[in-house]
This record gives structure tokens, sequence and C-alpha cells, in this order.
């Protein structure tokens, strides 16, 4: 019956009738996905081809791998006499056998335990920043951690982190005390200049006159005998704890109607932008000398992470900057209307949207900051991808060996930055609100 | 006649004229003027609004009229003459920039709630950060608020979970947290899907009952009608007209005037 040119009326309704083979499970899967047209065929057969030949080309050479061996020769004596002669394998051995120089570089090893308790407490003080849902009270000790870490890791006297947060304490009380008596502005400016002060003229003799009434000291460390993944985390993590929020604060200032605080900003941006990381880190280890007072011992890492921040610095700041961009006008207004002054309007509505937007970006600054971290071995600090492989390289038993270092660095760095990568994803999909 | 007054608003019998106006001045504009570059968009602006008067402003596009409210809370800077809001005038003064504003409500056209909070963290944040009360009172308010709108239901949504109109009510009902003795409404339903502006009017409508200062940019000329007690027609950043709305409505003055409602009224 035509039903499209006369009345109809359904007598029976129709019961649900499975679709047909080719329309479900694995056939339809590999019809849509991999063969739905000539070309997509093509590229699935020769992708699985190139997968095919990096696993055989590889998976031989893992498979003889070889985790107990005194040297490279004995390595590959082992290998001869298991596999035969000719064949070659991994000999995983070195790293067996250096792991503690690839985490500790030349960190005296009866002191071992204060990088492992500051790794341990870094952890501590890093997951209530990154899981909102562990107690709000942790984040006290995640603000005096620098502090812990930075005693754990070089030693000496207990006074000078203490007194190093007195500064903030000094900064904290002098805008406190000052901003009902001379204003805002002055609160402001003596809340910077009485720490600097303090840090310049007061900590130190302070530190040492405590010292000598209460001495509590570890044994102290150098800089230089720093090397490996404490190198690489040392200045990852404080890179990435410091450069966020200075960047945050350049791209508050580029986005500012200051004309002075504008162009210092953009100027900053972009003169660091257009350097090389290598330029500033030669800086850091040689012209600084030049300019600093002679005898002046400023500690090298701490020149590399001060170059490491203002480098990640430029970068966030202009992540940022689109972030800050990508808002409407409207929210800054509806923020106006309400009579939030700057300062709440930035940190309650301008902010959580505008860092939201920019979490993808921000992560791989970071990302690229703590892979960057490996470039310090041009200012004769051992970084662990080449510092101190060429360190265990430079040995005679280790003479020669090659892939197996580099196979394991890459991995651990592998391993931060995948963790990185992910959670940058589970923290967008959690701020997730808008529901489009 | 524009779709939304087919609505029936006047079929709430109230006469916007018994609507009691007091003599205390809420809002003095003295020869105001405001250029954007060398354009100059508003021209000897002189105003004043008493508390408890419901004032709609219309005019044609790009005549000055949103420019006109948002100089009150100061979104934007006039140039020459004086606003005086609730005795505080309004200068570069940052200070009484911020009284001024936690004094005067504004809603506007796209509803600016904010997106990462949810409805009762976007009505609870200005009280909390600004007058300093206590959460749980702030709370309260703001549900006592959401049911003044009819949507405490929404309270632990995400402003992206909700229509147009309900997403405006949140608006008002945030503006309203702040207590606020002047209400500034920038085209509030203009981008509202014509069923959902009734809502919104309604809940000013209500407002406007309860003896609020309202200063109103639309173009629902029957929300005019029903609580308007004042109406100003402005053209090219001035005052043209300004009468109560029944005059206003039935027997326009000036030429321009009477083009402007033969185009919004004549279909």
């Amino acid at each position: 019956m035509n039903t499209s040119t006369s009345t109809f009326v359904r007598t029976e309704m129709l019961p649900e009738q499975a679709p047909p083979l080719t329309e479900s499970g694995a056939v339809k899967w590999v019809r849509e996905n991999l063969f739905s047209s000539v070309l997509n065929g093509i590229l699935t057969v020769l992708g699985v081809v190139i997968v095919a030949y990096l696993v055989i080309g590889i998976a031989p050479w893992l498979s003889r791998s070889v985790w107990n061996a005194g040297s490279l020769s004995e390595c590959r004596q082992i290998i001869a006499e298991r596999w035969g002669e000719g064949v070659t394998g991994a000999c995983w051995a070195v790293i067996r056998e250096r792991w503690p120089q690839y985490l500790f570089g030349f960190y005296p090893s009866h002191l071992y335990w204060r990088p492992v308790l500051a790794f341990v407490l870094l952890c501590v003080a890093v997951a209530p920043v990154l899981f909102d849902k562990l107690p709000r009270k942790m984040l006290w000790f995640s603000l005096v951690y620098p502090a812990v870490g930075f005693w754990l890791l070089w030693g000496g006297s207990v006074w000078v982190p203490v007194m190093a947060v007195a500064g903030f304490a000094i900064g904290y009380a002098a805008a406190k005390f000052l901003q009902p008596v001379a204003g805002t502005i002055i609160a402001a400016i003596a809340a910077v200049l009485a720490p600097v002060l303090w840090w310049l003229f007061l900590a130190g003799p302070a530190a040492d006159a405590l010292q000598s009434l209460l001495p509590i000291a570890l044994e102290s460390v150098r800089s230089r005998e720093f090397g490996g993944f404490i190198l690489a985390f040392t200045i990852g993590f404080t890179g990435i704890a410091f450069s966020l929020p200075l960047g945050v604060m350049l791209a508050l200032g580029r986005q500012s109607d200051m004309f002075i605080v504008n162009k210092l900003s953009v100027g900053f941006i972009e003169f660091i932008r257009g350097v090389p990381l290598i330029t500033l880190l030669f800086t850091a280890s040689l012209l600084l000398n030049y300019f600093l007072p002679p005898g002046t011992d400023f500690d090298i890492i701490l020149r590399v992470i001060i170059m490491v921040v203002l480098f990640a610095a430029a970068y966030i700041a202009e992540v940022v900057r689109g972030g800050l961009a990508a808002l409407p006008r409207g929210q800054y207004e509806a923020a106006d209307a309400l009579g939030l002054d700057y300062w709440k309007a930035q940190r309650l509505i301008i902010m959580p949207q505008a860092l939201k937007i920019s979490i993808p970006g921000i992560v791989s600054t970071f990302i690229g900051l703590f892979k960057d971290t490996t470039l310090v071995v041009f200012v004769g600090l051992l970084d662990p991808l080449k510092g101190i492989t060429d360190a265990v390289r430079a040995s005679t038993d280790w003479k020669g060996i090659y892939w197996e270092p580099y196979i394991f660095v890459g991995a651990i760095f592998f391993l931060f930055c995948f963790g990185m990568s992910r959670y940058s994803m589970y923290l967008e999909s959690k701020l997730k609100t808008d529901h489009r | 006649m524009s779709e939304a007054t087919a609505l029936d608003l006047t079929a709430r019998q109230i006469d916007p004229s018994q609507m009691k106006v007091s003599d205390e001045v809420a809002i003095q504009i003295t020869q105001m003027n405001k250029w954007y570059g060398t354009f100059h968009v508003l021209r000897d602006i002189n105003m004043t609004v008493n508390r408890g008067e419901r004032i709609v402003i219309c005019g044609p596009s790009g005549s000055g009229k949103s420019t006109l409210i948002r100089c009150i809370n100061r979104l934007e800077e006039h140039q020459q003459g004086q606003i005086i809001v609730d005795g505080t005038e309004l200068t570069s003064d940052l200070k009484n920039i911020d009284k001024v504003r936690s004094e005067v409500g504004m809603v506007f056209q796209h509803f600016n709630l904010f997106p990462h909070l949810t409805i009762l963290e976007n009505l609870t944040l200005a009280p909390i950060w600004v007058r300093k009360t206590p959460k749980a009172e702030a709370v309260e308010v703001a549900m006592h608020y959401l049911r003044k709108v009819k949507i405490p239901e929404q309270a632990n949504k995400y402003p992206g979970q909700l229509s147009g109109g309900q997403q405006q009510r949140v608006a008002i009902a945030r503006s309203l947290c702040m207590k606020p003795r002047i209400m500034l409404f920038d085209e509030p339903t203009s981008a509202l899907d014509p069923e959902m502006i009734k809502e919104v009017l309604d809940t000013m409508i209500e407002l406007a009952e309860e003896g609020m200062t309202m200063l109103c940019v639309t173009h629902e000329m029957g929300f005019a009608q029903a609580v308007a007690n004042r109406v100003i027609f402005m053209d090219q950043g001035q005052i043209v007209e300004q009468n109560n709305p029944k005059e206003f409505f039935n027997n326009p003055q000036s030429d321009r005037t009477k083009l402007f409602l033969s185009q919004i009224l004549g279909h």
C-alpha cells in the first residue's frame, strides 16, 4: 500500500530487530576505523609494516638483556655464552651498578637519606596542591617545604632557612601593621622592601648569632656535589613552583594600563623569549661573576634556578595572557559591577578561568622546563642525561656503553612528563563546568 | 508591536502612577558629557532620579542609552560633568567607585554569570568578599533570593546547565544579594528567546512593586507601560523626550520619538 498518498493507520507495532552483522561488532569497527577508504587501507597496512619493522628490530636486543655484570666486556661475554657469538643484547647491568650515581650524582653516600627524605616530603607537600580532596591544612606544610627541602639537601645551619622564612613573615607583618596607618600603597612597598633589606643585611648575621647560641646543623653539601636526578628534580620542581606565580604576575603586568609596569613586562617577556636558554645559563655561570662584587659566593645551582625560573615565567606569561584574552569582557564587568576590587576580581573570577583555559599550555611549559634541566651540563653541572652518563662511560668498566644509559634516563624523564600530562588532563576534566 | 509586548503584562492590575516615589534623590547627573576617542557619545545629560522611581530608557541602537547607565556605576568613565549616586560623586577615586558599585546592582544583556562557580557561589561571592558577610548568612540570603526568582532547586548547578531565562534570573538574584539601593538593567531580555522573556520581566515587575529604584534600558514597551513611572527617549547621545508612559506612548511630542515609536510599535 502506498502510504504517502492515502491515509494510513498502523495497526501493529514493529518489534526491535538486531542490526545486520556487518553493522556491529568487530567487523564494523575494523571497516570504519581501518579500511574506510582506499587511502585509509593503504595507511593501515603501511602503519602495521612500520610497527612490525621496529618491533622486529628492537625486540631481540631487548630479549637478550643482562642484569648482572661488572663491566661491559663481562656483559658481552655473557651474551655470547647465552645466545651465541655475534649477537647483540641490552646490558642493563650498568644501571644496576651505577643507579646511585644516576640518582644522587656525587652526593656523599652516607647522606643519601637526606635527598630521599626530601623527596618523600616533597610528595607530601605537593599532594594537597594537586588534589583538593586532601585536608587544606596540609598547605601550610607545602608553604614551608622549600625551606625544609633546602636544609635537607644542602645542610648547614638550620637558622639560614629559618631566617629566610622569617623574611616573609616580616613582609607580612609590615603590610598588616602599615595598611591601617599609612594606606595600601605604602604598605605594599614596605611588604616588598622590608624582607629584601632583611635578607640582604640582617638575615645572615642573625642566623650566625642564633647558630652560636643554639647550634643545630646538618653536614653541609656543596652544590658541585649534586648531580643526576636530584639535580634535575631540584631545578625542575623549584623552577615549576616559582615560574607559575611569576608568569601570572608578568601576564597581568602585560595587560596593565600602567605604562611603566606594562612596558617593563613586555620588555622582559620579549627579551627572555628571544634568547636561547643556554645563553641565559652561560650568563648565570660566567658573566654574573663579573657584575657581582669580587669574592661573592653565589651558589651555582641557585643561579641556574633563577635563570630557569625567569625563562619559564616568560613563556607562562604568554600562555596565561592567551587565557586572559579568551575571557569575555563581561566577566570583568560583572566583577566590577559587584564591587570587587582588582585583586579580588583577579583571584576569584579572572584567574581561575584564565588558568583553566591555559592548563595545556602551562603544563607544556612545565614539561619543557623539566626536560631543559639537562642543559645545565653546559655550565658544568652533572645532569643525568649527559653529565652522569659521560662520567659512567669514562670508567674503564663501562667504556663504550651507549644505548642503555640513555634509554634509562629517557624512561625516567618520560615517566614524570607523562605523569604531568595525565594530571593536566585530569585537572581539565575536573574543572570542566561549561557543559558544552 | 514586538513579540514580548504581546505578553499581557498590564493584566497585573497595578497602576504605575500609584506606586510611591520619594522626594529623596538617588542619582543626580548634571551636564554630563562623554567621548569615545573623538566620538561624542553622550551630550549634556541632565537627569535626576528619585528613590523608588522606575525609569525605562529607550532609543535606537547607538543612541548612548547603554553607555548612560554604564556611567552610573562607572563601567564607563565620563569626561565632563557630574554624577552623584547616593550622595557619592563618581570621580577617579577608586574608593568611591567601589562604594557606589556595591550599592548599585547591575544586570547585563548576556547575564555574565561566573561559569566556573555554582549558582550558589555566584550569589554568595560578592557578599562574602565585599560585604564580609559570614558564609552561613550569605548562603541564607542567597537562598532567599533564589526562592524569590523561583529557582532554588538550581542552587548547586553551574550556569552552563541553566536556560537563558533562568540564568538572567540568577543574575538578578546575584545583584540583589548585595542589597543594592538602585538596580540598573542593560537590555536584560534582548538575548532571550521569546518564551523566556516573560519570566524575567515578571521578576523585574515584582522588584518594581517592592519599591526598588530601577533604571532599565529595554525595548519591552509592555514592561514600560506596566511599571515605569517615566520613559526617557534618547537619540544621538542626548535625551530627546521624557514623560510618563501614558503620555509618552499616546501623545509623543518630538518627531524623532514619533518615528521611533512607529517603527517599534507599527507592525
